[in-house]
């Protein structure tokens, strides 16, 4: 008998299977995280968790009996029938036969646990940034290995064994070393040879050929080759993202838990699937701080409002870091649509001529009360923002008054679109 | 032995952990009472410790340590392990591999006593099944199999590299849709040779290498013989019809299959010939292996091996796992293959060695010869669930049991009639339908090829003999009716006929050009 401990064998086996398995389902599963975002909290959900889709496209269908016919079956436990009595049927039971219910049709939902990673990842499947346009070489550190021919000398990991062979082939060819089968047949024919004379000739060629494969070796140092690499930039899209939230005092909790909750999606987002893309949060009352994401998230704060104010600190942040010709420049603004009624044109100005034309998309979101009719009564900077819109600016607005209405915002503005694709090189 | 003999009288175990000495120990033990004893015949043992998340990948691959890669499994992996993480369901104890050499998983988690059941009840009750029963011994190459999976499991991955993952999981689909009639039924004159199969494929594709010259598609075409005039007789003899074996057929017939693709369905249906057993012995297996379990525990507790409060702890499991719910009870779902199997296996030990008059007159052959092992054996050996159930169900068991039979008829409006309960009027109709559950031949339907109308628009025609008006799910035969016409490549008729030789309903389907892309000609 043997006896193998098999626990330390490697983990996950069934893991490609599961993800053919996602690949096949990806549509419903798709639509399940979708579901389960409006309903649960974002915190949760995007820690992974349990989705249940429809059976439909991932069914094993089988030849199998359906309903009907006239059907035997035995049963243990009887207690009181007798040979001959009529049991009424059970009501409503589909054909009245309680007992199949194992069976195994009851399967209209699969129920299964998706990880982090997948969930994320089917969650955030088609969105990107739009006009991702800019894509500057970078003179930095992107670069990329490719294949530029051979060269003489390099790394023994890189030898270029083919080639090698072939240079000492077409060497060995060219200076005609002599095989050795040759030598081996010589040697064959002077064993056999009887007469003295010729076996001393033959000797003497026999000499003269191995002196020559001597001289001339099998693989010379001259015919040794390397694989030759040169390294090309790779062009990289740089990106930043401003993150412009209003946290003055008309913002009640639930107006700044929508807010937030935007821009964890929005941060999620561009973490996972971009690599180079900067993100720069600015909180603003009366004025605006430049602020890290715990703070931006987290930190407590009050007063007034001034949206001139994260607009100018946006301004000079891009003028100090981040040059318009090299970066693609993304702004999403959230507030409750007050602005003091003084810096209403100051904004129009600043968004108009100076901060719009720097960015390839502006997205706007005005959250409102709960239970709130998104379509009543426009703020002031709706009305401006509106004002503004043209078909020629990036501007996007939409407004918000419910927790279930953040995915569906947050996944409409940040969809792929074919226009935009288009304009990407 | 030596060694085991030694530890006699001393305790295999104390406490509840156990490390591979004590796995070493437990086996011994069981196999002295096993083979000394019993007098079981067992392939030899190897006993593999997984933990619970191997048990799952196990799950999900039907048992099988190695398998081809296919979406459905990592399916069935999610759902067990959905249930699995919400505590709804416990895994098996154990898994075993009909295999030379006997593999049984022995999960991490259990205790020293579960240990000690899981070997006695996977290393030797079901490893003697294996070996011994006929329907094992003539569908299944116990040898083979292992080294037929991992050949399986390579040439699927091949073709997938070669001809896309697409087309080959297009392909397994429709066969894995087609694998409950991709069995040969009655034994042919060979007895398969899993290990020749590699060995098959290759030569096949050398001696295709070997003769082709593409000069031959260049030749015209002779003067085709009118195919009119073959008498439906001699094509049904020549395509061998009528065929139950859907898969069989395909891979021989179906017109415009790839060679991959034929040897695809040929592992499909290989994998479920070696199944068929297992599906025919529910009963019998478990049961064996639960009667040979409790046999061995209690010989260990009876030698001193095993202490008083691990012995009631077996105790405990055991009777779970042979609980069997009475129909109008909550937990009742079916009849427990575990306790069926035992209560049956109990009751032929109390006829053999202490019969009652009626015992006498039902089994003459076997009442009262006092030797239940070997009378066990030869019915272990020699029997499949239907036949073992129509013999072997004694009034006795019927009564203890108190088993009765429904008969539903959708025309009789008032309700079910109870046609039989646990009487002398009843016992021999109980039986013989209790019997009949487990007989596949009854419970799948029947489905075969019948004809092909070469001469036509070569529509394959399969019919299903409805018995007892029970016709097939609409919705799923269907779907595998696609899957069948898209190996067919052309349109397929499904006609489900009465006892009567009428036609009731009809079931179309459509080839998709699913595989157009994987065809050259």
């Amino acid at each position: 008998m043997h006896i193998i401990d098999r626990r330390l064998n490697p983990r996950g086996k069934s893991l490609e299977n599961r993800q053919r398995f996602l690949r096949r389902a990806k549509d419903a599963v798709q639509q399940a995280v979708r579901r389960s975002l409006q309903s649960g909290n974002i915190r949760d959900v995007l820690n992974g968790g349990q989705v249940s889709i429809p059976i439909g496209g991932v069914a094993e269908p089988s030849f199998r009996r359906g309903e009907g016919g006239v059907r035997d079956r035995v049963l243990p436990g009887n207690k009181d029938f007798a040979e001959g009595d009529i049991v009424p049927r059970p009501e409503g039971g589909s054909g009245g036969r309680p007992t199949e219910a194992g069976e195994g049709d009851a399967e209209d939902d699969f129920r299964f646990v998706l990880t982090r990673e997948e969930f994320l990842d089917i969650f955030l499947d088609d969105l990107e940034l739009p006009d991702l346009a800019k894509r500057r070489l970078s003179e930095t550190e992107e670069v990329t290995p490719t294949r530029a021919g051979y060269t003489v000398s390099g790394s023994p990991s890189n030898i270029a064994v083919g080639r090698t062979t072939r240079l000492a082939m077409m060497r060995r060819i060219a200076l005609r070393r002599p095989k050795p089968e040759e030598i081996e047949a010589l040697r064959r024919e002077i064993e056999e040879c009887e007469s003295e004379e010729k076996r001393l000739a033959l000797e003497a060629e026999l000499k003269s050929l191995t002196d020559k494969s001597r001289r001339i070796p099998y693989i010379d140092p001259l015919d040794v080759r390397y694989r030759r690499f040169e390294n090309t930039p790779k062009p990289v899209a740089k990106a930043v993202m401003f993150c412009l939230m209003d946290v003055s005092g008309s913002m009640t909790e639930h107006m700044k838990d929508l807010a937030k909750r935007f821009y964890i999606l929005l941060y999620l987002f561009l973490s996972r699937r971009y690599e180079k893309v900067e993100i720069v949060f600015i909180r603003h009352t009366e004025k605006a701080e430049e602020v890290d994401e715990e703070t931006f998230f987290y930190g407590p704060a009050t007063g007034g409002t001034l949206v001139s104010s994260a607009l100018l600190a946006m301004r000079s942040i891009i003028a100090a870091r981040f040059d318009p010709t090299d970066w693609n420049i993304y702004a999403a603004q959230a507030s409750d649509g007050d602005n003091s009624y003084s810096d209403g044109s100051l904004v129009g100005q600043l968004l108009q001529y100076e901060i719009l034309p720097l960015c390839q998309y502006f997205a706007y979101i005005e959250v409102g009360e709960e239970g709130e009719d998104s379509s009543t009564s426009d703020s002031p900077i709706w009305n401006l923002y509106e004002g503004i819109r043209s078909d020629i600016l990036p501007l996007a607005m939409r407004k918000v008054c419910r927790r279930n209405q953040i995915f569906p915002v947050f996944h409409d503005l940040f969809q792929k679109q074919q226009a935009h694709s288009k304009t990407e090189p | 032995m030596i060694k085991t003999v030694k530890q006699r009288g001393g305790l295999l175990f104390e406490g509840s952990d156990w490390d591979f000495p004590t796995l070493q120990r437990i086996h011994d033990a069981c196999e002295e009472i096993a083979l000394g004893e019993l007098g079981l015949d067992v392939y030899p043992n190897q006993i593999e410790v997984i933990t619970s998340e191997q048990m799952l990948d196990a799950y999900s691959s039907i048992g099988m340590p190695l398998f081809y890669r296919h979406w459905s499994f990592g399916k069935h992996f999610a759902h067990h392990e959905a249930f699995y993480r919400r505590g709804m369901r416990d895994l098996a104890y154990e898994i075993v591999i009909n295999s030379s050499p006997c593999i049984s998983y022995l999960m991490e988690e259990n205790n020293a006593t579960m240990q000690a059941l899981v070997i006695a009840h996977a290393a030797f009750g079901h490893n003697h099944f294996f070996k011994n029963n006929y329907l094992f011994k003539l569908w299944t190459d116990a040898e083979g199999i292992l080294g037929y999976l991992e050949f399986a499991k390579g040439y699927i991955a091949r073709c997938e590299e070669r001809y896309g993952e697409t087309a080959v999981e297009r392909t397994l689909d429709a066969a894995h849709a087609l694998m409950s009639h991709g069995v040969h039924r009655y034994a042919g004159k060979t007895k398969v040779d899993l290990r020749q199969e590699e060995k098959r494929e290759q030569e096949r594709r050398a001696h295709e290498e070997q003769v082709f010259n593409d000069l031959w598609r260049t030749v015209p075409a002779g003067h085709k013989r009118s195919r009119a005039d073959i008498s439906l007789d001699k094509r049904r003899a020549a395509l061998g019809l009528p065929q139950d074996n859907i898969l069989y057929f395909l891979e021989k017939s179906a017109p415009r299959l790839q060679p991959w693709q034929r040897e695809i369905l040929r592992i499909v249906r290989h994998v479920a010939q070696y199944f068929h057993p297992q599906r025919q012995t529910k009963v019998m297996n478990e049961g064996t292996a639960t009667y040979v379990h409790y046999k061995i525990m209690t010989r260990l507790h009876e030698r001193g091996q095993i202490g008083d409060g691990h012995y009631l702890e077996f105790l405990k499991s055991h009777t779970n796992v042979v609980f069997q719910p009475s129909y109008d009870d909550r937990r009742f779902s079916d009849f427990n293959p575990y306790a069926l199997g035992f209560a049956m296996m109990q009751d032929i030990e109390r006829i053999v060695t202490n019969p009652t008059d009626e015992d006498r007159e039902w089994f003459p052959d076997i009442a009262g010869r006092n030797d239940p092992v070997s009378v066990l054996r030869d019915i272990w050996a020699s029997y499949r669930d239907e036949s073992f159930v129509g013999q072997f169900l004694s009034p006795h068991l019927i009564r203890q049991w108190r088993l009765f039979q429904l008969h539903d008829d959708p025309d009789m409006l008032d309700g079910i009639l109870v046609s039989a309960i646990h009487d002398e009027r009843g016992y021999r109709r109980i039986r013989r339908q209790l019997a009949r559950e487990y007989d596949i031949g009854w419970t799948d339907p029947g489905i075969e090829v019948v004809d092909v109308d070469l001469a036509g628009d070569r529509r394959l025609l399969l019919q299903h003999k409805v018995l007892n008006d029970w016709p097939l799910d609409e919705s799923e035969t269907k779907l595998v009716l696609q899957h069948l016409a898209d190996l067919w490549s052309y349109d397929v008729l499904l006609q489900e006929i009465d006892s009567s030789e009428k036609v009731v309903k009809e079931h179309v389907a459509h080839p998709r050009s699913l595989f157009a892309d994987s065809r050259f000609s």
